[in-house]
Order: C-alpha cells, then sequence, then structure tokens
C-alpha cells in the first residue's frame, strides 16, 4: 500500500453503522434459539470457575472451543463476511483458536490453579461482563435489544469472556490462547471506533482491565516468590 | 468543454421509450413512487465524454458503504429505491468496485427489481493485485451486476495497473467493453496518475474532488482537459462531513442565483462546474438525499466568481 501514511481508519471502513448492527439482528433471528444453549454453557463456564481443576478445564475448554468454531462459521465466514471480505480472514482466526483449545485444553496438558485474588477477581468480573452485562450494552445508546451480542455466539463477548478465563483460572500453556481474543479486541475496537459506535471504548477498557491484572497478577506472583525464597 | 442541455420533456419521452420498449410494465410502476421526480428547474445538465462524444448527467452514484448492506433484504429495497430515484431524476453513472463488500450485488438486485439495466452507465473497477486474475474478476463483477457488458472498467487506486490495463484495452478493441479508466482517493498517487495519463489512451480519469480539497485543480483536471480525458469525482462531499459542516448555515442568498434549494445541490455545482469534470459520484443511502444531489443536474450552474464564493464561505465555517 503506497503512502501508507494517508491513510486513517475510515478509509478501511467498508459499511455504515446501520449495517453493522443490523447483521446482528438479522444474526440472532437466524440463529435462535442457540442463544438461549449459549448462555447456559455461559452459566456452566461460569460454576466450572468456581474450583478450577484439570477435569473442569477439560469442559472448559470443550465449550470455548465450540464457541470460537461457532463464531468462525456461523458469524464471521456465513455472514460478517457478506459485508466484510477480511471475515474470512477472521474466521480462520477463530477457527485456529478453537484448535488451539481443543488441543491445548481438551486434550492438552493445560493446568488450571487458582490465581491470585486481583487476577482471578478481574477475570470473573470480565466473564460476568460478558455473559450478562455486554448483550445490554447497546440498549444504553438506543438499539434494540435484537442487536444484542451474546456470548458464546458473537465475537465481542466470546472474547472478552475467554480473556476473563485465562485470567481467573492461571496456570500453564495460557498465554497463547490469549493472544487472538487480545488482537479480536483490537479489531473490533478500531471497528467501533471506525463507525464511531461508544463501544469501541468499552473494548478499549476491556483490554486495558485485563493487561493491568496480568501485569498486577504477575507483581504479586514474584513478590510471593521472592518472599518464600527469604524465607 | 460544452454544456450540453436535455430538455426535461426529452428526458421524460426517453424514459417513457425506455420503459414502453423494456415491456416491463410491472417494475417501471413498482419503482415509480419512491423514484418520483422532483420538480426541477431547466433541462438535465450532461457533459461530453471526450473520447466519445457520448452526453453523460453531471451527477452519478456512488456505492461505497452505502450499498454495502449484504443480505438484508428491507435495506436492499432501501438502495432500489435510491437507484429508482436517481434514474426518475435523470441519473446514469452509477460506480462501483469490487471491493464495496456486496456492493455489486446489491446494485445487480436494484437493476433486476428496477428493470433498469439498459438505462444505467455501468461504471466498475478492477481490484486486484494479481494480474492474471483481473479477467476472472471483472466477469464476477459482470454477473453480479447483470449487465450484458460494462460501459466503465476502471483500475482501482491503480493496483497493478500495469497489468490490467492492457487486458482493458483489449476489452475495449474487442468491442466487449466501452471505455477505460484509472482511479485514484483523496489525493493519492497524483505524480502516477499524471504519468499514466500522459503515456496510456484512457477515457476517464477518477479522483477525489470537493469545496475544501481541490488539489486536483492544479494539474490533473487541467491535464484532463488538454489530453481528452473525462473526469469522475469522488469523495464530493466527503463521505458527508461537508454536509454536516454547513447544515446549520443557512444557505447564502446567492444560492439561488444557481438553482440550489439545499447546500447538497452547491456543493455538488461547485464541482460539476469545472469545464474539466464529466460526473460527480456522491453516495447515499437516502431517496431524499440522492433527490436533492440530482438537483445539481439541473438549473445554472455558477461561473468562475461564484465558485470562488463558494469556496471560500465553506472554508470560513
Amino acid at each position: 500500500m503506497s503512502e501508507w501514511w494517508t491513510y486513517r481508519l475510515r478509509d478501511f471502513l467498508l459499511f455504515s453503522p446501520r449495517t453493522y448492527f443490523r447483521l446482528f439482528e438479522l444474526y440472532n433471528a437466524a440463529i435462535w434459539p442457540a442463544q438461549l444453549v449459549a448462555l447456559g454453557l455461559g452459566v456452566w463456564i461460569l460454576l466450572l470457575l468456581r474450583r478450577p481443576s484439570v477435569s473442569r478445564g477439560r469442559w472448559l475448554s470443550a465449550i470455548l472451543a465450540a464457541s470460537w468454531l461457532w463464531v468462525a462459521v456461523a458469524f464471521h465466514m456465513k455472514r460478517y463476511t457478506t459485508i466484510n471480505w477480511t471475515a474470512v480472514y477472521f474466521g480462520w482466526g477463530f477457527a485456529l483458536e478453537a484448535a488451539l483449545w481443543t488441543g491445548l485444553g481438551v486434550f492438552g496438558r493445560l493446568t488450571w490453579t487458582r490465581p491470585p485474588d486481583l487476577a482471578r477477581r478481574v477475570g470473573l468480573g470480565l466473564f460476568v461482563f460478558a455473559l450478562a452485562l455486554e448483550p445490554c450494552v447497546g440498549l444504553l445508546f438506543g438499539r434494540e435489544w435484537r442487536q444484542g451480542q451474546i456470548l458464546g455466539v458473537a465475537p465481542d463477548p466470546t472474547a472478552v469472556a475467554t480473556l476473563g478465563v485465562l485470567l481467573a483460572a492461571s496456570g500453564r500453556g495460557r498465554g497463547v490462547l490469549a493472544v487472538i481474543p487480545a488482537l479480536w479486541c483490537a479489531v473490533s475496537f478500531a471497528t467501533l471506533l471506525a463507525i464511531m459506535a461508544p463501544e469501541a471504548w468499552m473494548m478499549a477498557a476491556v483490554g486495558i482491565v485485563a493487561a493491568t491484572a496480568v501485569l498486577s497478577a504477575r507483581r504479586q506472583k514474584s513478590r510471593h516468590n521472592a518472599a518464600r525464597s527469604a524465607a | 468543454m460544452a454544456i450540453d442541455r436535455l430538455s426535461r420533456r426529452d428526458l421524460i419521452g426517453i424514459l417513457g421509450a425506455a420503459a414502453g420498449a423494456a415491456s416491463f410494465l410491472r417494475p417501471w410502476i413498482a419503482w415509480a413512487s419512491p423514484g418520483q421526480a422532483a420538480a426541477h428547474s431547466g433541462p438535465l445538465l450532461t457533459r461530453r465524454i471526450p473520447s466519445s462524444g457520448e452526453e453523460l448527467p453531471l451527477v452519478g452514484l456512488g456505492s461505497w458503504i452505502t450499498f454495502n448492506v449484504g443480505e438484508d433484504r428491507s435495506a436492499r429495497d432501501s438502495c432500489a429505491d435510491v437507484m429508482a430515484a436517481f434514474f426518475q431524476n435523470g441519473g446514469r453513472l452509477i460506480d462501483s468496485s469490487p471491493m464495496y463488500g456486496s456492493s455489486q450485488d446489491v446494485i445487480g438486485y436494484g437493476l433486476r427489481k428496477l428493470g433498469s439495466s439498459a438505462r444505467v452507465f455501468a461504471a466498475d473497477k478492477v481490484w486486484e493485485s494479481r494480474g492474471a486474475i483481473g479477467p476472472s474478476q471483472v466477469e464476477e463483477s459482470r454477473r453480479k451486476w447483470g449487465v450484458p457488458r460494462f460501459d466503465l472498467l476502471q483500475v482501482h487506486n491503480l493496483m497493478s495497473w500495469e497489468e490490467h490495463l492492457p487486458m482493458l484495452l483489449a476489452m475495449k478493441a474487442a468491442g466487449r467493453l466501452r471505455y477505460v479508466g484509472i482511479t485514484t482517493s483523496d489525493g493519492r498517487r497524483h505524480d502516477e496518475i499524471e504519468k499514466i495519463m500522459r503515456s496510456q489512451p484512457v477515457d476517464f480519469v477518477q479522483v477525489s474532488y470537493n469545496v475544501l480539497d481541490r488539489e486536483v485543480e492544479k494539474r490533473i483536471l487541467p491535464l484532463a482537459q488538454e489530453r481528452g480525458i473525462g473526469v469522475i469525482i469522488n469523495r464530493p462531499l466527503r463521505r458527508g462531513d461537508l454536509i454536516r459542516m454547513v447544515e446549520r448555515t443557512p444557505l447564502p442568498a446567492w444560492a439561488a442565483e444557481i438553482d440550489c434549494g439545499g447546500w447538497a445541490a452547491v456543493l455538488l455545482k461547485f464541482i460539476v462546474s469545472h469545464p474539466a469534470v464529466t460526473c460527480a459520484i456522491p453516495a447515499t443511502t437516502r431517496v431524499d438525499h440522492v433527490r436533492e444531489n440530482m438537483t445539481a443536474s439541473y438549473g445554472r450552474l455558477p461561473d468562475a466568481a461564484l465558485r470562488r464564493r463558494i469556496a471560500s464561505s465553506v472554508e470560513k465555517l
């Protein structure tokens, strides 16, 4: 792309805000009542997070893998691609995340332990936000409830909830699982900013909160390790 | 470049004959309501395409963002209503690109619904980095539009133009295309555009031009006049930003001197009154907006003094 410095975010926008949110309305109508199943699975994940363990982690990973695969195919590749040709690549990214959760979480050696309190609280907070509040956010800005984005079937709450899960239960192997959700938060922030939707700042806040929690948890853990070594 | 005037009576006659010849009475009646012609002062203003002498109305219709509505049936019908109003008010040139998501499909949907394939001046683009894929992309675009052939194909943002231009010129030589062009937007790659205008037999160049972005006045527009190249103007209203900028300001009294009832018409007349400009292509999702845009194709145009006044008035806001 020549003269790339002259391009602004809006130059990459292909659709209007109305078209974008209407896409979710039509998608929700087409997949109903899959949303109820997705919400039920979300509640189940919340219950599994209460006491993380290897076996619970496998169930949780299977649910998240299924959610990412569903969003990859049913949303990105089948519907979003009708207004955004880059959605095919997003679909492949989401399918890769599903494969990672399957490989590392269901069949792999992803460990699940209780993290430091701060990270756990932030993680659970992000998950509850994605499960219960994110579908209603549009109402605050005058949009219809039919356009709500539901965890497990829509990309934004699925990415936010996944970051929440990764914060709420610590253990090895989760860094790689956080890359695609974090990237999606950035992509969604850019898209929402380009269409001047206030939710853009919500996605930015999620990213900042998650990053701060990760850094704080690391600091807390290193202090803890230092204290143990000194003792 | 002379401006030729087609009388309103002639226009109505042509539209009626086209409708009758097509024998598509039902779709005609179906879109007559949203597309009812506004009351215009005087004849439809057209300008000659330099390379052929064919007349083209001064205002066309863009489709970037506005027509990319995917599979949404009601939004597709709204776009068809916009196209109906556009045709009913004398419009002909519709511009799209494979880059614009579902816009080509939506235009095809509208043309089928309205039975207007014969009326449209179909302008599309090649947008592909690999030269070998160009012909199949053109065929795919044509299938989406549902037209027998394109009137104009342009190399989108000069992407791989060295490979695509020979293919388009060969299509034109074979009678499978009427005009060939190149495009850019927002003032990018003007040096290269100039080089191509000087060295290649293109019929059209598409560039950005509006009351605040007037870079093309320096070299591109004079060169187009000199070389006999038609000019299509994109971003004529800066994607609506110019309208939002001026809408709270009362329309100056001088707007009546050029038969303008609103700012959109003033801003478009500023553009199409430049003698090098063949056609401006504002995009919209609204029937009332397309009707207002089309009023720039009627009535008096500003002279050089009034053009300067329009520019300075908007710059002060």
